[in-house]
């Protein structure tokens, strides 16, 4: 910070030690945890045509909380058969009730669920945190409303579909099977449902095999909300439950959230078979910060971009490129900045960042993190104290990164953060455009000409200016290149779900 | 070519940086959403007792007014593990009776606005006058308004000019440098104030927020302003300036969400009175009945408490 450059050169040579701030015990926060009853069971079932029922081969698995790696409860498995009875009841829903009613009562249902989604939402937010790990400040003021408000949007257009395609016949596509990730485990699914129910087609969903429960809470709104039976069907399991849904005869369309390698995978599986397909796979987010920009708010934005949900987000700004002349002073407000995030106990109110979702994933993020001190990047750490129990990892950021480096190219879905510098405009948008990924970006700058530039040459479906990582129901969410396809939210979201003639 | 005020404003900015209005209320949102309890909160009750700056700034004061503020200051409440405030502010003409009333060697200290306080138009010379009774009278820390004025117009070194010879009349006073934030009208501006007035003072001194005689004072948001400022300029200089938000912070809630602001931005040596200050008057009745709630589990009936900060 440039201030009266005499002061510090004398303060330097009569040999004082640097000024440093104190982040220590003076005012403890005590801890806060979170006190709703997220009312879970013991045991869980599979949803299928409107009805909790066990696995045809009574098969389970456990879930647990990754915050302290405590069993939370038993989840029935689905395998090939179960997947199968659930498309039936779909596909009969379909035919016989949820493509002849109106658009006005499918609408009904979406609102009643926002509505008790609503009344939830503290059990909810609960739930998600134990299952997941992720802060109950984030499941409390983000994932649960914002699941809300997706259904509260397309409860809006179910009656509306002709105005949002005007001049074409819309019809539903039919039994839609989805499968989503860990990171949001019921925002996900809202993103998937809404869109898919409004429109008037009826789902198979399958959680992620870590984060089950939410998902399976679900459907005891949708009960509640006396849902036609088999409109929607969800079935809990790992892989081989995945691909059992991605590949049933009945689905018409397929919509996937997770890792780029397994998109892959359904895309070659999908092909030629006149299934529609919505892909949204991993990212590496550049988030640009030029010299001009408001320092502070950049330090802010960046950490919220990278830190957010521990770093378990597909659109993340895990690279962070910033303007040589500013490198220095932003790497140090930042290091200043990790040092005052609390990581601990997800459930605990002033928890910033919570646990990592599972042991395998924490097990990945460990492996990148030491290949990025192998290839020579300079690695920083939050000096702070972690949980004994639990997964748990320093939110961490590396300097003296390049571009060949696999912590610059690979995604790490971790609270890890590369920085490399840039010289120029040119420069910032190569090195920003240079991945495989391109499914998010930030640009950071006073310079609204600069942001428009930027917004036009970055490869990445969202670009954020002077903020990161918002979303809204009405803003359409997805991918470039090896980010997937298709958009999810806003007009463009419902389009993936009608068939237009 | 841009006007003189123009350039001046644009190199003062190059130099210390700009603030963007919509990241910045959202950062200090998040403040508002730490949940204190038990000990923290009481921890933060009787801290924030510690650092008020009993303010009594109207024209109908009187001696005895005073006199019972003073009071007041040095016994908050019955309870006698409730510690004295930080000082009693007061205009200049009060500052002997205040000083009477408070006695030499008090825990409390003396403040006076000075420097034609609010407006701070008058001629320098009056202004010097003024904070040079308030010195004579016994006051021990001196609250000083900026020439807004010429700050607005571009003309900075009059700005710090002023503070200089008002800090060179403070003699050993601590001085605070109010900014009147509501005058300045956008965030940049006070980031701009804050290092103009850190730039002349001593380790020891303060900036303030408001006058409290404005309609807008002290907000979560230029409160963070201000203390990344402090922040920045003492990595910078090694310099400790405190930070005295004013008028407006009324309910002990408010004042533990600043707490959070200063912890997590200026660390554990700013959650001190000799650094840190609430520029208030009905605040003081908040805090404490919090912390008689907090001591026995329920809240005392209203007229335990006056809500009237003339009733001290």
């Amino acid at each position: 910070m440039a201030t009266a450059p005499r002061v510090s050169r004398n303060s330097r040579r009569q040999g004082r030690p640097a000024p440093e701030l104190i982040f220590g015990d003076l005012w403890p926060y005590d801890p806060a945890p979170e006190s709703a009853d997220p009312k879970l069971k013991t045991r869980y079932d599979l949803f299928i045509d409107g009805a909790f029922v066990p696995a045809k081969s009574g098969r389970t698995f456990e879930t647990i909380n990754p915050g302290n790696e405590k069993k939370l409860a038993d989840v029935a498995l689905a395998d090939a058969a179960d997947v199968d009875r659930a498309f039936q009841a779909a596909r009969r829903a379909q035919e016989s009730v949820w493509s002849k009613l109106p658009g006005r009562e499918r609408g009904k249902y979406l609102y009643r669920i926002a509505r008790l989604l609503q009344d939830r939402a503290r059990e909810f937010a609960v739930a998600e945190t134990l299952n997941g790990g992720k802060p109950i400040k984030e499941a409390r003021d983000f994932d649960v409303p914002m699941a809300a408000a997706h259904f509260f949007y397309h409860a809006g257009w179910a009656d509306k579909l002709a105005f949002a395609f005007p001049g074409a016949s819309v019809s539903p596509v039919g039994v839609v099977g989805q499968v989503i990730p860990w990171n949001f485990p019921l925002l996900m699914l809202a993103w998937k449902i809404a869109p898919a129910l409004a429109a008037g087609n009826c789902v198979v969903l399958k959680p992620a095999e870590t984060t089950p429960l939410t998902a399976l809470k679900f459907a005891e709104i949708l009960q509640e909300a006396e849902l036609p039976a088999g409109v929607v069907n969800i079935v809990a399991g790992a892989g081989e439950t995945g691909a059992a849904v991605v590949s049933h005869p009945l689905a018409a369309k397929v919509a996937f959230t997770g890792s780029t390698e397994v998109g892959k995978i359904i895309q070659r599986q999908l092909a030629g078979s006149g299934k529609k397909l919505t892909l949204e796979l991993g990212g590496k987010a550049a988030n640009v910060v030029f010299d001009d920009a408001p320092l502070e708010q950049a330090v802010e934005g960046v950490v919220n971009g990278i830190f957010f949900n521990q770093g378990h987000v597909c659109c993340a700004g895990s690279r962070l490129l910033v303007q040589e002349t500013i490198a220095d002073a932003l790497v140090a407000k930042l290091k200043l900045r990790l040092r005052s995030l609390r990581v601990g106990d997800p459930l605990d109110k002033n928890t910033d960042v919570g646990a990592i979702n599972s042991k395998a994933q924490l097990e990945k993020i460990r492996e990148l993190v030491a290949s990025g001190v192998k290839e020579g990047a300079e690695l920083y750490e939050s000096p702070c104290r972690l949980p004994a129990k639990g997964f748990y990892f320093r939110p961490t950021l590396f300097t003296q990164v390049s571009m060949s480096h696999r912590i610059a190219r690979e995604e790490i879905f971790g609270p890890v953060l590369s920085v490399l510098t840039f010289r120029t405009v040119e420069e910032a948008v190569e090195k920003a455009n240079n991945t495989a990924y391109g499914l998010s970006a930030g640009v950071w700058t006073e310079k609204g000409s600069r942001i428009l530039k930027l917004a036009g040459e970055l490869k990445a479906g969202v670009v954020w200016a002077n903020t990161f990582n918002k979303f809204d129901p009405t803003s359409p969410f997805g991918g470039y290149k090896e980010s997937g396809f298709g958009r999810e939210g806003g007009r463009q979201g419902l389009a993936d779900y009608v068939n237009l003639s | 070519m841009p006007s003189a005020a123009q350039g001046a404003f644009r190199r003062l900015f190059d130099e210390i940086g700009s603030v963007d209005a919509v990241g910045l209320e959202e950062r200090v949102a998040k403040y508002g959403t730490r949940s204190l309890k038990k000990a923290a909160k009481l921890w933060g009750l009787n801290r924030a007792v510690t650092m008020v700056d009993l303010t009594t700034l109207e024209g109908k004061d009187t001696p005895g007014k005073v006199a019972s503020l003073c009071a007041k200051a040095l016994h908050p409440h019955d309870e006698a593990s409730v510690p004295p405030v930080a000082a009693v502010c007061v205009y200049p003409s009060m500052v002997r009776h205040a000083r009477r009333a408070l006695g030499e060697r008090a825990p409390v200290k003396v403040a006076s606005v000075a420097t034609a306080f609010p407006s701070g138009q008058a001629p320098l010379k009056t202004r010097l006058g003024e904070v040079q009774a308030a010195v004579d009278d016994g006051a021990d820390e001196i609250d000083m308004v900026i020439n807004r004025g010429a700050f607005l117009a571009g003309e900075f070194a009059p700005v710090q000019d002023e503070i200089v010879a008002v800090r060179e009349a403070c003699g050993r006073c601590a001085l605070k440098v109010i900014l009147e934030v509501s005058e300045l009208e956008t965030y940049d501006n006070i980031r701009a104030a804050s290092f103009l007035a850190l730039r002349v003072l001593r380790t020891g001194d303060f900036i303030k927020t408001s006058t409290g005689k404005t309609g807008l004072n002290a907000t979560l948001a230029n409160n963070q302003v201000m203390i990344e400022a402090i922040r920045d300029f003492y990595l910078e200089t090694g310099r400790a300036i405190g930070m005295k938000p004013a008028g407006g912070i009324r309910s002990a809630k408010q004042a533990l969400t600043f707490l959070v602001a200063v912890k997590e931005t200026l660390g554990d040596a700013w959650l001190t009175n000799a650094r840190y200050r609430f520029g208030a008057s009905s605040l003081l009745n908040d805090l404490l009945r919090q912390i008689a709630k907090e001591k026995s589990g329920a809240y005392q009936p209203p007229y335990y408490f006056s809500e009237a900060a003339e009733s001290y």
